[in-house]
Parts: structure tokens; sequence; C-alpha cells
């Protein structure tokens, strides 16, 4: 059955279809599986950074902000990176914008390769790039950033004349803070600080602010732990596990 | 991270009688049945004839209306803002006691700024001499907010669960309200405990830690008060499910028997 109220969807037919898009196999123009093909594909459309084919600025900030909200309840560790091109205008007034876009384009690919499948990797400006990385304990969080510096510094870019080039980035990075409830702002800021900061120290390189000490040693805990393993106190889930009957 | 106190509240004693007893409740980890905990005792004091007010200082993350199912028009925020008059926030709850509540439009003020801080005093302040007893509902963690909020308290209630990470930030609250405060006396429930006396256990092994690490500023190894301890209890999972109390729902369950327990001995009386 064809939507009531003569839908007019060419502009965006159009719009996807300059994009790649194509209608879903057996749908006919009109019938709803087609427009919800049509709203899926623009909402995609609109969420993603069309020479990269990264997340853009709208999904990231959407994604940080619910990032926000989980790791404000969760507390779990989370980093933020954001990563700049070193000298970019250099390569735009050498070679030009077409060798520009190839540039940002190896660029994008080099970071999507180095992180896990649930980071979100987003082009947010002309030559700056952001990452999302939820649960990211905190002593991983300079080996992650200085594998995406690596990976960058090492990638042969093909420009269109033949010629190869490569490029450096420098990178910032800051922890949201645990069980309190960021912004947006906030934390890209903190973010932003450490990659002026790896900028003002030479670029090429990676700094990431210091995440909050734990209060509790190793030590404590082990002594906290010591007695209660040996007792057979156990918590609420563990004797549900055991006996998922007794206490319905 | 340090929260200078407001100098009126760090010494009990000097409190007048006409005031209410403030007690804040805080966890360290969330999710370990906070709020729950401070709205049912607020109704089990309630019941035992005390005018009781439940400050929600879970600023940005309050959900204490929602365990309520009140639908305020009116919050802390709009009071903030100079919206409305404080009275006009101060609501009805259930069980038979008031609270003030934070309202959505306080995530802005998670970033503890000095007019905020002064403000949430001035309240403080103001509602203070109203109660009998005023019980504070941080958030979780142990941020500069929670930590300032339970500033404003004169006694302190950490809830914990049997898991090892409640455990963890537990101890991890407790040190830092010792450093930063200088709290000497901490009450401690133990929430969803498998049998009966298990909270105790916990009680006396976080004491063990304390007795070994914790000191004071002025030299003073902090005691654990132990209140009780509530057992897991299915009846409180429906209780919040249909967003009711518990001890309203369900008040022979073993949970609400042992809120009330803890309340009892809270008021000293056991």
């Amino acid at each position: 059955m064809a939507p009531e109220g003569g839908l007019d969807l060419s502009n965006a037919v159009a719009l996807l279809t300059q994009a790649g898009w194509r209608a879903p196999v057996g749908a006919q123009a009109g019938e709803w599986l087609w427009v919800q093909a049509i709203v899926d594909g623009l909402c995609d459309l609109s969420s993603r950074d069309p020479l990269t084919g990264l997340a853009n600025r709208r999904q990231f900030e959407t994604a940080l902000a619910r990032e926000i909200d989980r790791v404000a309840r969760v507390g779990e560790p989370s980093l933020l990176i954001v990563a700049d091109i070193d000298h970019f205008k250099a390569i735009n007034d050498t070679h030009g914008h077409v060798a520009g876009d190839a540039v940002i384009r190896a660029v994008g690919e080099c970071l999507q390769e180095c992180v896990r499948p649930m980071d979100l990797v987003a082009r947010v400006g002309g030559e700056e790039f952001a990452i999302i990385l939820p649960n990211c304990p905190p002593a991983f969080g300079q080996t992650v950033a200085e594998r995406i510096r690596h990976r960058v510094a090492q990638r042969q870019i093909h420009l269109l004349d033949g010629a190869l080039t490569s490029v450096t980035v420098s990178i910032g990075g800051a922890f949201a803070p645990q069980w309190v409830r960021s912004s947006v702002i906030i934390w890209t800021e903190r973010a932003d600080q450490q990659l002026y900061r790896a900028k003002a120290e030479g670029r090429n390189r990676t700094c990431l602010d210091t995440p909050p000490l734990t209060v509790v040693s190793a030590e404590e805990k082990s002594f906290l732990f010591s007695s209660l393993a040996q007792s057979d106190t156990l918590s609420a889930s563990e004797i549900l596990e055991e006996h998922p009957k007794t206490t319905s | 991270m340090m929260v200078p106190m407001p100098v009126s509240e760090t010494n009990p004693s000097k409190s007048s009688a006409r005031l209410a007893r403030t007690v804040a409740v805080t966890s360290g980890k969330g999710g370990v049945g906070k709020t729950f905990f401070s709205a049912n005792l607020a109704t089990s004091l309630s019941r035992q004839g005390l005018k009781v007010l439940v400050l929600d200082a879970d600023l940005g993350l309050a959900n204490l209306d929602v365990v309520l199912n009140l639908y305020p028009k009116i919050t802390l925020h709009d009071v903030f803002t100079g919206k409305a008059q404080l009275e006009e926030a101060i609501l009805p709850a259930p069980g038979g006691f008031h609270v003030l509540l934070a309202g959505s439009g306080l995530v802005e003020y998670s970033r503890l700024t000095p007019e905020v801080r002064e403000k949430l005093l001035e309240i403080f302040e103001a509602v203070k001499p109203r109660f009998d007893v005023i019980v504070i509902d941080t958030g979780a963690g142990i941020s500069d907010v929670v930590l300032y909020a339970v500033s404003m308290a004169t006694e302190v209630i950490v809830v914990a669960t049997p898991e090892p990470t409640s455990m963890t930030d537990a101890y991890a609250t407790i040190k830092v309200l010792c450093a930063q405060q200088s709290r000497e006396k901490m009450h401690l429930v133990v929430n969803q405990v498998a049998r009966p006396g298990d909270g105790r256990t916990i009680c006396q092994q976080l004491q063990q830690v304390v007795d070994r690490f914790v000191v004071s500023p002025t030299g003073v190894v902090p005691k654990l008060h132990f209140l009780g301890d509530i057992p897991f209890d299915p009846s409180v999972r429906e209780a919040v499910r249909k967003r009711q109390l518990l001890l309203e729902l369900h008040p022979g369950s073993p949970a609400a028997l042992g809120v009330n327990q803890v309340a009892v001995r809270l008021l000293g009386r056991a």
C-alpha cells in the first residue's frame, strides 16, 4: 500500500542516489518499505562525513552525550581522543585541495584501523578527528594514542599525480571523570587542551590528561578481601547463581 | 577536589537542639540502592512520628522523583533561578515525609561553582529549623558535588552491598570523608545481603582495613557504626518497578523490616 498524502520524495531520492544509495530489492517506489529505506538512507547520510565515510560532527556529539550519560551512572573509564593533522595547510598549498582530501581520507582510514569496532571515529572539522573509546582503562590510553600516531606517520599516501607523501598527527586525550556527569563542551575542551599542548610541544606527539588516581591501593584491596575470601560471605547474586530456585 | 566545609557543620555538638538532625546517604558506587534506601528510611522515620525531609542532592542525576513516582512542577532548579519560592518546592511524598527535588534542570550545576554551593547551603540552612530529620540523598561516586552535599550533614550513612566493587568504593568514600572532612564516625548500612549477619561481617572487614590504613588529619582512626543490613529481597525490585515505597507495598517483607531496623538504630532506640 502506498503512503497517503502524496509525498514528493524526488529530491531525497536524487540526493541518496548521488551518494550511492540503491532502493531495497523488491520494494516498489511508493511502498512503505521504500519510504522507510529513504528515511534510513537520509539519516545515514546526515550522520556521516561524505569525504571519509566516518561519523560527522552531529553524530559525534550525539554519541558523546550518550557516553556521558553512561559513564556518569556506570563509572567506567572512557577516553576521548582528538587528533589533528600537522601542517595540513602546507599540503593543500603544495599539492592542491584534491591531495588534501586524499590525505584526510587516508588519516581517517588509519584511525579506523587502530581502534575497536565499538569505538566511534568521527571527522569533526577540516583536518580534525575525534574518537570516543568507551570502557578504556587509563593504563591503555597512551598505548592507543601512540598506536594511532605511529600508524598515521608510517602511512604512505598516494596522491593523484603519482607522488607519495606522508603526514603526522598531534593527539590530545581526556578521560571522562568517573561518576561525574560531564558535558560535551567540558569534556571536548579538556581533550582539546591536550591537543594544543601536543602542538605546542612540537607536534607529532600524544598528550593525555592524567586520569584521577584511584584512592584505594592494591595493598588496601588485598587486605579488604583477604579474610572475606576465606569466610563464606557471598553476594546475593552469587547465591542466586548457585541456588536459582531457593530465593524466589 | 578539596571541598571547603561549611564551618558550622563540622562540629555536631555545636548545632542547636531545635535544628534537624542531618544525615547524608552516600555510597561511592552507584546502583547499590541508595535512593531506594533514603526514601524508605524517611518513611520509616516518619512513621515514628518524626518530621522528615529528603533533600535530593543527586544534582543532575536525580531519580528520587522516579522512585517516588512524583512529577514535580517546581524543583530546586526553580528556586536556584529565582522562579519559585523555597516553600513551593517542598513537596509531600507518599511515605508521609517531604521532599526537595533537584530536577533535571540542575544538570548544569554538576560543576560545583561557589554560587551553587552558597545557594545550596542557604536553602539547607533555611529548611533545617522546620524538620526533625533531613536525609540528603547524594549522587553516586566521590565527586566534589557529592562531597559537598555530604559536608552539609552532621552524620553520614555509607551504603554498600557485598559486591567487591561496592565495598571498595564504600571504603574509598570512608577514606576521603575522613581525610577531607575529618569524619571520625560514620554509619554503615549493607544492602542486598544474602544472609542476615553478612552485613556485620562486612562492617568488621571494612573496619579492619580502616584501622590499618586510615587516619584523620587530627590523628584519629574513624569508627564505623553498623546500622544494620537489608536482605536481598525480590519485593524491592517489585516496589521499584511499581514506583512505590517498599514500606507501603510490602511492609512485612524482609527488606522492609531491615530498613525499619536501621531507622530504629539510627534513632538510638535499639
